[in-house]
């Protein structure tokens, strides 16, 4: 039985790349491309892993995370937070809110689907 | 008549004035003195400005030089009649600021300076010895001319030097007697000043006696007497116009500035009204004095031996007609002249030695500083009694010194430059508040010293200067030849050293004081002594008033304030069983008072104020209610202070707020690359992962093509942003170069509608008749903001039937054209934000834009000088463009 991961990314194109990766290696993708409704979408889904953008129409990534570690149920579920604005402080913000690992756009995809690999365990 | 006679009734005359003095101090004392105040007293006490030297020296003068000894006479005339407002301000000022001396009055006009005091009373006493010395020697010489009579008869006196002692004695003893029984705040001497008056009808009589004597008991008349006078030498003297100014001004300055004329003009005024006598009778006395002074010294010339001394003709002419009665007048009119001036003039000099000398001495020897008490007032008597001693044996040293013998008026000459010095800075201090104590001290010093190098060391004669010295200057220096500087040669030495040391004296005085800066004291006290009538009003005499309650209630009003003070007399008055706010002036009443004030004002002003209001009325209501406006304009300037550091931290709030702009900027910039970093990474996140893809596996040929397109579609969009980016960065460095041409407006939008195409079908209307404008702008730019506009409702308007309404109309002259679509609009809340970089509508798939957009249109109409604006509430998305004019 493959893993399963919850995708909160709004851009269409990366949503479709990530999804076409994941799938070829046996993962079960559920994506979400809307801030409002990603926590639902993870309370549903009941992934082993969450991949999450940070600027997301609605609410952002940091909210997300934030909601996510307030919930007992999530409060130890690994989320790799993916940014295109690889600052220091973002970084930084992710790790203060519980993030379990943080890569930066643009991501070679191989080292994504490892990484993700690594997290579910 | 013997000398045993002449000293018998010289001393029934100085018992006679011991009476008068005595007298006059008893009345004074027993408040019956209203009399002692009356102008006459005190026009006649000025009388000592005739001396020995005026009494006797005038007609020996007149005798050598002919009408020059009027000079004397006019310039103390001009400076009644023509400077009496300097004189009413001296007096105002004296009063004020309860003033002792000439050498107080400049101590306290610059902040209160002792030095100035002790270089002013140094100046005085070397100054005033040689004109003491004169008198000496004028009633020794007076004496000598009856002894040498006696001698004639086998009688021998003492020798001269023994007698100017027994005189300079004598004088000393008076002057201890009356000058110092008693230590008056305000140093005036009634008794002194009324047998100083008798003294001065005296002199009057005697010399007015003799002249009629002479005029019509012996010439036989007015007419003989210019007979007379045209025979003699005295008619063929010639005025010499420079030594005659400079001589008239030397009097006038002298006049204010002799101790002992202060000292009577200023210290012993007791009602400014007595000014406006003195101002007419002062000259006239001076005119009665000089009336005879041409007809004796004539028929002296025309009846004397040749060789006799003309200074001594007013003795001498009666003398040998045998008049002894005449003689004797004659004598006690020129030993009044003496004795008077040498009695004022120590009390004068004692006051300054004893004040700015002995006592700062004796203060500071005695550590921890003085209680006023009985103690310390034995201390002034006795220095003030040791100080008059002083002076006069100085007087005595120079009169052996000198050898007695050069001319009564060429002494009085030298003394008169001597006290001249101070006249720069007294009359700076009366009216230029510039006028400072360092300019005070360099001008009185440097006057000071030309003076005795030029004037007073030559008068020693060559002891003191060798002829080397005298004809070819110091060390050889001809420049500093004492009576030629800078080789000027051939002036009078009296004018030569008067214009050489005022010269360089009021120089010094000026620069020094343009260049010096002056303590907060000297402010207050300049300021006082200028202004001297703006806050001072002449009160009547010096008599003690009863103590105003209401006067004290207006002083503490101004300090305390009035709730409070008015709080504290009623509540003191309540006490006493009054009512109303006017207590009795009980001591205890004035120890709370001063208690309370003393919060306010600290302990030792308060004291003062309540002491000098309760304690005779010595400085006047206004002049307190003067300090406290000072206070008030202090209080000023601090505000002023006050408003200058507010100025500051105003300015420093600036720098704050600057510095926040900066950093909100610098934040912004960080924020903008961030922006940019994420806008530019999300499409290249895109190409390298599906690059990735088709390189890694191998694809059927749907997903191919759709992966590649996808890579296109990207690549695309981040070409796209780059330009925006580009473009905006050059609109806002605003190096931009406009291309400016003609064109029809519906042409451009034609183009800008081309542009954009129609995929989403969206019905777009125009009223092209209305478009019919010519626009003289950029019109590629223009397009560019058009296809934004076209480009955003095409993307944004998600109405089932999109529309947009394009519509060109003119407002407040101007061409604008509004873009309104049938969409959703812009939330209001977003409104502030739509023309900012990054951003936009939400929606990714839509926007495909980076949300440059917007930021462009509006440099872009910027810089055209047009503008682009939301128009809110009109159903969709509407934008309205104002074209540039023209």
């Amino acid at each position: 039985m493959g893993k399963r991961i919850v995708l909160v990314e709004d851009e269409p194109n990366i949503i479709e790349a990530i999804s076409f990766i994941l799938s070829r290696e046996g993962w079960e993708v559920t994506a979400c491309a809307n801030g409002e409704t990603a926590a639902a979408t993870v309370r549903k889904a009941q992934p082993d892993v969450v991949l999450l953008d940070v600027m997301l129409p609605g609410r952002s990534g940091y909210e997300i995370l934030k909601d996510l570690r307030a919930d007992p149920d999530f409060s130890q579920l690994p989320v790799l937070m993916l940014t295109a604005r690889g600052q220091r402080k973002d970084r930084e913000l992710a790790a203060a809110l519980g993030v379990t690992r943080f890569m930066t756009k643009p991501f070679a995809n191989a080292e994504l689907v490892a990484a993700l690999a690594e997290l579910a365990g | 008549m013997t000398s045993n006679l002449l000293i018998f009734v010289s001393l029934i005359y100085v018992a006679f004035l011991f009476a008068v003095a005595f007298g006059a101090d008893k009345w004074a004392r027993a408040g019956r003195g209203a009399w002692l105040r009356a102008p006459i007293i005190y026009t006649l006490s000025l009388s000592i400005y005739c001396t020995a030297w005026t009494f006797y020296g005038a007609v020996g003068y007149a005798a050598r030089s002919g009408l020059e000894f009027v000079t004397i006479y006019l310039g103390p005339t001009l400076v009644m009649v023509g400077w009496w407002w300097i004189l009413r301000k001296l007096v105002r000022i004296g009063r004020a600021q309860r003033i002792t001396s000439v050498a107080d009055l400049i101590s306290s006009r610059y902040g209160k300076s002792n030095l100035l005091g002790v270089i002013v009373t140094a100046l005085a006493v070397i100054g005033t010895t040689p004109y003491i010395a004169l008198q000496l020697q004028s009633v020794t010489l007076s004496l000598a001319v009856f002894s040498a009579e006696e001698e004639a008869h086998g009688l021998v006196s003492g020798g001269a030097p023994a007698t100017a002692l027994w005189v300079a004695a004598g004088l000393a003893v008076f002057t201890v007697m009356f000058g110092t029984r008693n230590l008056d705040v305000n140093e005036r001497h009634h008794g002194v000043v009324t047998a100083i008056a008798v003294e001065a009808v005296v002199k009057l009589v005697a010399l007015l006696a003799v002249g009629i004597f002479v005029v019509w008991g012996l010439a036989g008349g007015p007419g003989q007497v210019a007979a007379t006078i045209d025979a003699s030498p005295i008619s063929a003297w010639d005025i010499q116009p420079g030594r005659w100014v400079s001589l008239t001004f030397l009097s006038a300055a002298a006049f204010l500035t002799l101790p002992r004329m202060f000292q009577v003009l200023v210290v012993e005024n007791v009602d400014e009204k007595q000014l406006a006598t003195a101002s007419w009778a002062f000259p006239l006395y001076l005119f009665l004095m000089s009336l005879f002074v041409i007809p004796i010294a004539a028929v002296g010339l025309s009846r004397l031996p040749e060789g006799a001394n003309p200074d001594l003709f007013v003795l001498t002419v009666p003398l040998a007609e045998g008049r002894d009665g005449l003689a004797m007048l004659s004598f006690l009119g020129g030993f009044s002249s003496a004795t008077s001036m040498v009695i004022v003039a120590s009390i004068a000099l004692s006051t300054m030695v004893s004040n700015h000398i002995v006592m700062p001495i004796w203060l500071s020897l005695r550590q921890g500083g003085a209680a006023m008490s009985g103690d310390v007032r034995n201390i002034v008597l006795l220095a003030r009694r040791v100080s008059i001693g002083v002076v006069l044996g100085f007087g005595y040293l120079y009169y052996r010194l000198s050898g007695g013998g050069a001319a009564l008026a060429a002494i009085g000459l030298i003394s008169f430059t001597g006290i001249v010095q101070v006249l720069p800075a007294m009359l700076g201090g009366l009216f230029w508040r510039g006028a400072t104590r360092t300019g005070a001290a360099a001008g009185l010093i440097v006057g000071f010293a030309i003076w005795v190098y030029a004037l007073f060391l030559p008068s020693f004669g060559t002891g003191v200067f060798s002829p080397e010295i005298m004809a070819n200057g110091p060390f050889g220096i001809g420049w500093l030849r004492p009576q030629a500087f800078f080789g000027i040669t051939g002036l009078d030495p009296v004018v030569h050293a008067l214009i050489w040391s005022l010269l360089f004296n009021a120089a010094f005085f000026f620069v020094f004081s343009l260049v010096s800066f002056p303590s907060p004291l000297e402010r207050l006290q300049g300021a006082q002594f200028v202004n001297v009538f703006e806050h001072s009003s002449s009160a009547q005499g010096w008599a003690r008033g009863a103590v105003e309650a209401e006067d004290l209630l207006i002083m503490a009003q101004r300090i305390m304030g009035g709730d409070a003070a008015q709080a504290l007399f009623r509540a003191q008055a309540a006490a006493q069983g009054k009512s109303g706010y006017l207590p009795d002036t009980t001591p205890e009443f004035l120890e709370r008072l001063e208690r309370e004030l003393s919060g306010s004002v600290g302990a030792a002003t308060a004291h003062a104020m309540v002491g000098q209001i309760v304690g005779g009325a010595a400085v006047s209501v206004e002049d307190l209610m003067a300090v406290a406006d000072e206070t008030q304009q202090m209080l000023e300037y601090s505000s002023q202070l006050e408003e200058k550091s507010e100025e500051l931290s105003r300015t420093a709030r600036q720098l704050r707020e600057a510095n926040d702009k900066l950093t909100q900027i610098s934040i912004q910039k960080d924020a903008f690359l961030s922006q940019i970093s994420h806008e530019l990474r999300t499409p290249m996140t895109s190409i390298r992962s599906f690059s990735e893809i088709l390189r890694d596996a191998p694809l059927d040929g749907v997903a191919q093509s759709s992966y590649a397109g996808i890579i296109q579609d990207e690549a695309v969009r981040l070409t796209r942003l780059l330009d925006d980016l580009l473009d905006l960065s050059v609109l806002e460095a605003g190096q931009v170069s406009l291309n400016i041409q003609r064109a029809r407006l519906g042409a451009v939008l034609d183009r800008a509608i081309a542009a954009v195409g129609n995929e989403g079908g969206m019905e777009i209307r125009r009223d092209r008749a209305r478009e019919d404008i010519e626009i003289e702008t950029d019109t590629d730019r223009l397009a560019q903001v058009f296809i934004n506009l076209v480009a955003n409702a095409r993307k944004y308007c998600d109405a089932d039937k999109p529309r947009l309404t394009i519509w060109v109309s003119r407002k407040a002259g101007r061409t604008v054209v509004d873009f309104v679509d049938n969409g959703p609009g812009i939330p209001e809340g977003s409104l502030p934000m739509i023309f900012e970089k990054f951003w936009r509508l939400s929606d990714h798939q839509k926007a495909g834009g980076a949300g440059l957009g917007l930021a462009i249109s509006r440099e872009i109409m910027d810089k055209l000088g047009g503008a682009i604006a939301y128009l809110p509430g009109q159903g969709g998305a509407a934008f309205r463009v104002t074209l540039p004019e023209g």
